[in-house]
């Protein structure tokens, strides 16, 4: 089983979610994984104590010229979309940053003098916290390719382990990299416009990559229906509610996931597993 | 020489454009002929890394000076690798600041003055 949160709107919880439903699900499973898949901000490893196993780089492959094979042709500046090469007079010019690794530069390249090299962009982290690992990918610094990165972090589960992967925040590429292929999203949301404006648009996102979905509202108010009513316009589940508390805030703000400062949550959070397990086998 | 100026428009009076890679057109003064001519940004399509486009045009028509508001990371490494001189912070119609330049009174860029757009 492998279930992704996600939100549209950044700050709603999704990392609580995603820490306080794996070290729920340590109590009745061998072993979990939990992917931190907001490379660009990883910060799982704030909540749990851990001890490191290893780290691998992630790399992109980018053109890199042998100038005594090039003849300034300029078929590789034609070829790329993305102005990434380009030929100034007798000057080949590569932009890595620019660069999508698409491959057609040096497999265009007539000569032979374009081959891939490799550029770093990333990490993967692997740690363990008792029954739960932890895979955390991290962007570099001023880099901007944060789906091949998470897509590393996805690669370096084991299948038949329960996964939960905290995703990103907004519905563009990153997200989708962390959300698509999973057998559940659990949209973690807040009920304030923006809350419901970027549910909405991850609803539509999700229905796009054809990924089942339900609505946790968190800092929930009552006599607040403005999630509730756009959910059951949609016919979308609310698995859970969390309330507005500042107990919840406190404790989280020190780096103390919601259900080691309030075990009560725990069963709560086996609960919406179940509800998830029933919504993907429905 | 061959001068180009960012601008809105597409002759003499046309004001300057601040941005380079998506700017709409350069006015062109050969300092030989003393003539203008212009020619449309075709770089400014780009979906993105606007000003690596706009730079290689700028080379293949063989200009030796551009002036304009602001220059980005891509756009200035470009035109540096291509020996083309970038005046920035210019402000006024295309002739005003062609004056400006040949009196000496523009700043030339040695960095990037702006980070890179659009991403």
């Amino acid at each position: 089983m492998k279930i992704s949160v996600a939100s549209g709107k950044g700050g709603t919880g999704k990392t609580l979610v995603a820490t306080s439903l794996a070290l729920s699900l340590i109590k009745n499973n061998p072993s979990v994984q939990l992917l931190d898949c907001d490379v660009e901000e990883p910060n799982v490893h704030l909540f749990l104590d851990q001890e490191p196993i290893n780290e691998t780089t992630v790399s992109l492959p980018i053109p890199k010229i042998n100038e005594d094979l090039c003849q300034h042709c300029g078929k590789c500046t034609e070829i790329c979309r993305f102005n990434a090469i380009t030929l100034l007079k007798d000057t080949i010019l590569i932009f890595p940053d620019v660069c999508h690794s698409c491959s057609a530069c040096w497999h265009f390249c007539p000569t032979g003098a374009l081959e891939p090299s490799p550029r770093e962009v990333g990490t993967v982290q692997i740690s363990q916290s008792g029954k739960l690992k932890l895979i955390t990918g991290r962007l570099n610094l001023g880099v901007h390719a944060s789906p091949p990165v998470i897509k590393a972090v996805r690669g370096a589960i084991d299948t038949d382990t329960v996964t939960i992967i905290d995703g990103p925040p907004g519905s563009s590429c990153p997200v989708m990299a962390a959300v698509e292929e999973t057998d559940y999203c659990i949209l973690v949301t807040e009920p304030t416009p923006f809350g419901l404006n970027d549910l909405s648009l991850a609803v539509e996102m999700l229905k796009v990559l054809n990924v089942p979905c339900g609505v946790i509202i968190n800092r929930d108010v009552p006599g607040n229906h403005l999630i509730d009513d756009y959910c059951q316009e949609k016919g979308l589940p609310i698995l859970l509610r969390i309330p507005l508390d500042t107990e919840i805030a406190r404790a989280y703000a020190k780096g103390i996931p919601l259900v080691k400062s309030s075990p009560v949550w725990t069963e709560k959070f086996i609960d919406l597993y179940q509800q998830v397990t029933q919504e993907v086998t429905k | 020489m061959l001068i180009a100026v960012s601008a809105f428009g597409k002759n003499q009076d046309s004001e300057v454009n601040p941005r380079l890679g998506r700017c709409e057109y350069f006015v062109l003064y050969d300092t030989d002929t003393d003539k203008y001519s212009s020619i449309d940004n075709t770089g400014r399509f780009s979906q993105g890394a606007a000003g690596i486009a706009t730079a290689s045009l700028l080379s293949n028509q063989k200009v030796q000076v551009v002036i304009t508001g602001n220059i980005g990371p891509n756009a200035y490494t470009a035109l540096e690798a291509a020996g083309i001189e970038v005046f920035t912070g210019a402000k006024g119609t295309a002739q005003d600041v062609i004056k400006d330049y040949q009196k000496d009174l523009l700043s030339k860029a040695n960095a990037p003055n702006v980070g890179p757009h659009g991403r």
